[in-house]
């Protein structure tokens, strides 16, 4: 009987109009409705799953940040997880956080709680890196099922169906593995009343990256954040000639 | 009318993820994103988790559905169901008998969260919870444990019987009898205007045990099936729609003197104890439709241009949504100082209950007019939801005591004080 690691990110809510920061240095977050990440819903579900079915005996929900992220571990212990870690950073760390410091901190948690299993969301919806399940799994020397969209534990192995462009995939690996949940893998419970409450009794443990000896050093530098351009009106052509024309004019074609 | 196409509703198919591809419609809840109205202030921690859980569920559970609901006149058993498997059947109902066993400040927000959903469906949760905390509290120990835990699953319905075709307001003049034959009580009489009347299992009914005024009145349980039990026509209703409502007509219905709660005479105060709890839960429910109404109203304004620039760009306008803004604001804070002084049992609670269903329920229909009023034509739609709201909360100034009723109980308050 094992120990999942579930990584949970707090992000702006994916109902909020992005508003990108006059000084063009990133997005306004002041203010702005927070939740979790839905592909993290999605793995806290899975993990909460798997404990229900008896194949895993704890569940651990992990975040990095600052204070504000004990929300969201609130909120997937409400969903079922046994207990939290909260990785504080904060300040310029925390606008330079990416995957590669995340994957990190997720593989020094790793071998801290003996783990064998990390379920994770595939990305994040504010930064779209897809890379922080990939990245940790590689620090580890672990096998990864990324995109999944079902999972099977089989013993010490776990089957993995995966979503990637030509279908489905298939793979079996052996655990300790790294997973990352895509959108049909599960339908994220509610949080019940009663869970909710017995979450607040439930730990959420302190640390620092420190602590686990990552260092938080950028290596990716974000030099400018803007809006997409807008949309600009289409031009209607009579002919098929016409619509050549002017591609070639606009050096489409 | 120009097509409805050139004003763009406001879809937004962000990318398919979280629980089902959500459409951004005008019609769907926003998820409280204005942060000067935000309902989340001044909550603690966890009530922030019950408001977001109840927020999600009325977006992915009711919203979709309220326009549907209202136009069949479905009353949506399922949907209720899996709310109380999230424990929305018995919120301040205790937990030994199957409730949340939750504050009343927990229940206003909860409520105002779902009502955002579809306020019809909420008001009847609510009444619905009324009645299971009327039990729980005035009930023995048989009856807690005969009909809480159903309650609370919601595999049994409830309904709070003690308005007559005769009496409304002057409740207390009621004329249900129920008279004592061995071990029974025979009840004789009708009530009207019951929410979920013919589809629920269980009816609280307010009966004369005794002589003339509150104190002959007794409150006594009777369920469906039970002979000489039977309802009305259904009501054709101006909102309201996704709950039945009917008259209850009781002919020599016999019901056990086991079935009554608390004490022959005690009647009229359980019923007026209920009141307290449900005036605040419609009033919350109010909150919640005008919360919703301001926010379609927002986004309207964003959208919507006319004399070449959007109508947000409109000073009066401005001044109306913050006006309603503000009303919104205030009318909150009212309803949920209400909700702490009756959870804390404080000697204003029931002026404070009676003050927060007045100005509540006005303010929050205006609120919700001047939002249809602000959407233009489209706003008399039924596309648009806003009209929905409308009609759903006009009745809130109506029942569970009439807002008249409310300014006698404040007034009665404020002249009987000695000194």
């Amino acid at each position: 009987m094992s120990r999942v690691l579930v990584g949970v990110k707090r992000v702006i809510d994916y109902a909020v109009k992005i508003r990108v920061k006059p000084d063009h240095s990133g997005v306004v977050t002041d203010g702005v409705k927070h939740s979790m990440n839905p592909f993290c819903e999605i793995a806290v579900e899975e993990a909460v799953k798997l404990k229900e079915k008896k194949l895993i005996k704890e569940v651990v929900a992990v975040s990095c940040g600052p204070t504000q992220v004990t929300e969201t571990i609130r909120t997937a212990l409400a969903m079922g997880c046994d207990r939290g870690i909260h990785v504080e950073v904060s300040g310029k760390d925390y606008e330079a956080m990416g995957p590669l410091q995340i994957s990190k901190i997720f593989a020094a948690l790793a071998k801290k709680e003996e783990a064998s299993l990390i379920i994770l969301g595939k990305q994040a919806i504010d930064d779209d890196c897809n890379q922080t399940g990939q990245m940790t799994a590689a620090l580890l020397d672990w096998p990864q099922g990324t995109f999944a969209s079902e999972v099977t534990i089989d013993g010490e192995k776990v089957k993995v169906v995966r979503e990637i462009d030509g279908g489905l995939e298939t793979i079996k690996i052996s655990m300790p593995a790294v997973l990352t949940a895509d959108l049909r893998l599960n339908t994220p419970r509610y949080a019940t009343l009663p869970n909710i409450m017995k979450a607040k009794k439930k730990k959420i443990a302190n640390m620092k990256p420190a602590d686990l000896g990552v260092d938080m050093v950028s290596r990716v530098e974000v030099l400018r954040v803007d809006e997409p351009p807008t949309r600009l009106a289409g031009v209607k052509v009579e002919t098929v000639d016409d619509l050549v024309a002017k591609l070639r004019a606009n050096g489409t074609i | 009318m120009a097509a409805v196409g050139t004003f763009s509703r406001v879809v937004r198919l962000s990318s398919c993820f979280g629980r089902r591809c959500r459409l951004i419609s005008n019609s769907a809840q926003r998820r409280g994103i204005a942060s000067c109205i935000d309902p989340a202030h001044g909550l603690s921690d966890e009530q922030k988790e019950f408001q977001k859980m109840a927020f999600d569920f009325a977006a992915n559970e009711m919203s979709p559905h309220m326009a549907e609901w209202d136009e069949k006149e479905i009353f949506p058993v399922e949907t209720m169901r899996k709310a109380a498997q999230l424990g929305f059947g018995g919120i301040y109902v205790q937990p030994e008998v199957g409730g949340s066993g939750l504050s009343r400040l927990d229940t206003s927000v909860i409520f105002e969260a779902l009502s955002t959903g579809c306020v019809s469906t909420t008001a009847y949760l609510s009444i619905h919870n009324m009645c299971n905390w009327m039990i729980d509290t005035f009930g023995n120990t048989e009856q807690r444990e005969k009909y809480c835990p159903e309650l609370c699953m919601m595999d049994k319905f409830a309904s709070y019987c003690l308005t007559e075709p005769g009496s409304g307001s002057d409740a207390a003049s009621l004329l249900t009898t129920a008279k004592l034959e061995g071990d029974h009580y025979v009840l004789n009489g009708s009530k009207a205007f019951i929410s979920g009347g013919g589809d629920t299992d269980v009816y609280i009914v307010m009966c004369r045990t005794g002589g003339k005024g509150p104190k002959g009145i007794s409150c006594v349980v009777v369920e469906k099936d039970t002979p000489g039990l039977s309802f009305g026509k259904k009501e054709k209703k101006m909102g309201w729609n996704s709950q039945p409502t009917r008259a209850v007509i009781l002919e020599d219905c016999r019901v056990p003197v086991t079935s009554r709660l608390g004490q022959e005479g005690q009647g009229f105060n359980i019923a007026m104890r209920g009141l307290n709890g449900g005036r605040i839960n419609i009033a919350s429910c109010s909150l919640g439709a005008a919360h919703a109404c301001v926010q379609l109203a927002r986004d309207h304004l964003l959208v919507r241009k006319q004399f070449g620039e959007t109508l947000s760009s409109n000073q009066f306008l401005q001044f109306k949504l913050a006006e309603m803004a503000t009303k919104l604001v205030a009318s909150r804070l009212l309803v949920r100082e209400a909700a702490l002084a009756l959870q804390e049992g404080r000697s204003d609670a029931v002026s404070l209950c009676s003050m927060a269903k007045l100005f509540v329920t006005d303010e929050c229909f205006n609120i919700c007019n001047q939002a249809l009023q602000m959407h233009g034509g489209y706003g008399y739609l039924k596309d648009y939801a806003v009209q929905q709201f409308v009609r759903d909360i006009r009745v809130h100034q109506i029942l569970e005591g009439t807002n008249e009723v409310m300014r006698m109980i404040i007034a009665r308050s404020l002249l009987s004080e000695s000194g």
